[in-house]
């Protein structure tokens, strides 16, 4: 049999973790895909090279093909999104002088830390993010621009500097995907306060994503990429897998990590100082439960609004969302699939089940720290 | 490390452009600004410290900013490229898709360039096809290096099998290497590879 060969970008995180282990247990494989996982040094790189077609698929930052389809960011090109790779993920932390001004807050308070960083007196608030085009940085704007007095300096610092440009006072705070925060903490340069998830309980961090004409010209190839990468997401949010899944990507030539910094993300157990008791965080690294994996085009909707697009622009930014593909790719491997693409995002207090193909679907909380909804209908009004 | 060359008078208007180059590597560095200035450019500076970045991007207010595809400081690069105000405000030279081979070209080589908005395509044209080309040798010379360096470890890897078969097992050196080269041709494996295992091996039994 003549395998299909695909280059899929990455960038080496835990939460690349779906894409290695379809290739590593053979998840591709059984589809009939050669996927090669290319390492990129950045997502500028990695944006670059999937838009001039050196990368046929690529692990984005969600906010990336949004900003793309609707002409930010430098390189306008009709990117689409699969499906999402991951959800919520990604720390924020301060440095041990900011620690020491803060005093004691309970890890998890987006409020409480965000009345404390804003009572300090002590000039702009430095923070690092990975990418501007960042759901780290849509979650940090939007978090920060509740409050008045908070003066906030954004710096893009690359996610393996992050622990250095701490230590160098060269950012006082940072927000960064794993295992990053966790380096930051083992070298004792900083302190964990909150995860993503404190911020937005259910936030789209990774996707996988394609060129428009590509999914177009390459049905076969795409159905065969989304239905590997389904069933590796579906593997490892299996609760049983988990141990097994840090020794795995532990041992890849992918990842490059020890055991003990992809443990935290993999396992929700997040340290959030030197010598303290891990943090048990639910919901920290989604892959597929809670249909994580489903592209939602309200998800979409959401990032484009925050990107400051129009009504045209946020329709734009549904469209390459396709919740149609993996409708039409994932139904015959038995993925459960919601009745509707959108829902009012920040609208579940509360684990709900909705209506969907399988019957069973429970959807998990997806508030914001303020309890903001955001609706977006479809089509004009 | 940041070091200026002066700017120089020059007649011609194609050769006034402020190129900033972002480089940690000296060497690398040297090569690039001599092709630029060979070729006709003096308005150049080169920055090795992505923490300095801000500020000589303001200060400097570059034209062009050259830096490898590979850099990671790219994505804080494009970052204060979009946040400098709309005016300056610089775009990735990619968006310029009117020429595909150029472009094509560049992403071969490795090079990215930050173009500021409104510049004459020609005129950028040809500080790109110096810096395309000046970063061809430069990823040229590497693979070479890479190769040669490769190339030394093997030896070595092939020298202590070769010892460990010699010690073991009474052999001269030729029927070790035969010995080596047989093994690998029966398996259906590189030379090297059969070294490395027996190295291991042999390693993990002393």
């Amino acid at each position: 049999m003549n395998d299909i060969v695909l280059n899929c970008g990455y960038v080496p995180l835990v939460d690349c973790a779906p894409l290695v282990i379809a290739k590593d247990l053979g998840f591709a494989a059984e589809e009939g895909l050669a996927l090669n996982l290319v390492a990129q040094p950045s997502w500028s790189a990695l944006r670059d090279m999937l838009a001039f077609g050196s990368l046929d698929a690529a692990h984005m930052l969600s906010p990336m093909p949004v900003a793309m389809s609707i002409g930010l960011g430098g390189l306008p090109a009709r990117i689409d999104t699969l499906m999402v790779l991951s959800v919520n993920g990604t720390v924020f932390g301060v440095s041990n002088a900011v620690a020491a001004e803060l005093g004691d807050l309970p890890f998890g308070d987006a409020q409480a830390l965000l009345a404390a960083l804003a009572a300090r007196q002590s000039g702009p608030l430095r923070i690092g993010v990975p990418f501007h085009y960042s759901m780290h940085r849509l979650l940090l704007s939007y978090w920060t621009s509740t409050v008045e007095h908070l003066d906030v300096e954004e710096v893009t610092v690359p996610p393996s500097r992050m622990a250095d440009a701490v230590a160098d006072g060269f950012v006082d705070a940072f927000w960064v995907g794993e295992p990053w925060g966790s380096v930051a903490v083992q070298q004792n340069v900083g302190q964990l306060m909150m995860t993503g998830s404190d911020v937005w309980k259910f936030a789209p961090e990774k996707v996988l994503a394609v060129r428009h004409d590509w999914a177009g010209f390459n049905e076969d190839a795409a159905r065969r990429l989304m239905r590997a990468v389904f069933r590796a997401s579906a593997w490892l949010d299996a609760r049983k897998n988990r141990t097994l899944a840090v020794e795995i990507l532990a041992r890849s030539e992918h990842l490059s990590m020890s055991p003990d910094l992809i443990d935290p993300a993999v396992s929700g157990q997040i340290t959030p100082r030197l010598n303290l008791a891990p943090e048990p965080v639910a919901h920290f690294l989604q892959f597929h439960n809670h249909a994580a994996s489903f592209p939602w085009r309200s998800q979409a909707a959401w990032i484009a609004q925050q990107l400051g697009a129009d009504p045209a622009g946020i329709q734009k930014a549904k469209a390459c969302f396709r919740s149609d593909l993996y409708r039409q790719n994932l139904s015959g491997i038995g993925a459960d699939l919601p009745g509707a693409s959108e829902k009012v995002e920040g609208g579940l207090q509360v684990e709900t089940a909705v209506a969907s193909t399988g019957g069973h679907m429970i959807l998990a909380q997806d508030a914001f720290f303020d309890g903001r909804t955001f609706d977006f209908p479809s089509g004009k009004r | 490390m940041t070091f200026l060359v002066p700017a120089q008078n020059d007649e011609s208007m194609n050769h006034d452009l402020r190129i900033l180059v972002v480089e940690p590597d000296p060497e690398r560095v040297l090569g690039i600004i001599n092709a630029l200035t060979d070729a006709g450019w003096s308005d150049l500076k080169a920055l090795a410290q992505i923490s300095a970045l801000d500020r000589t991007v303001k200060e400097f207010m570059p034209d062009i900013v050259l830096i490898d595809l590979t850099n990671p400081d790219r994505d804080t690069l494009e970052h204060i490229s979009f946040a400098t105000e709309t005016s300056k405000r610089a775009v990735a030279l990619f968006v310029d898709q009117t020429d595909e081979n150029l472009t094509q070209a560049a992403l071969n080589a490795g090079v990215s360039a930050y173009v500021v908005d409104g510049l004459n395509m020609e005129r950028i044209k040809s500080v790109l096809e110096t810096a395309i080309a000046r970063f061809k040798i430069m990823r040229q010379m590497q693979s070479e290096l890479d190769a040669a360096k490769q190339a030394l470890e093997d030896r070595k890897t092939i020298d202590r099998a070769k010892g460990i078969l010699m010690r073991q097992r009474n052999m001269s050196e030729d029927d070790a290497y035969t010995l080596l080269r047989k093994t690998a041709m029966g398996q259906n494996r590189k030379v090297i590879d059969v070294a490395h295992a027996l190295v291991t091996a042999a390693e993990l039994l002393s």
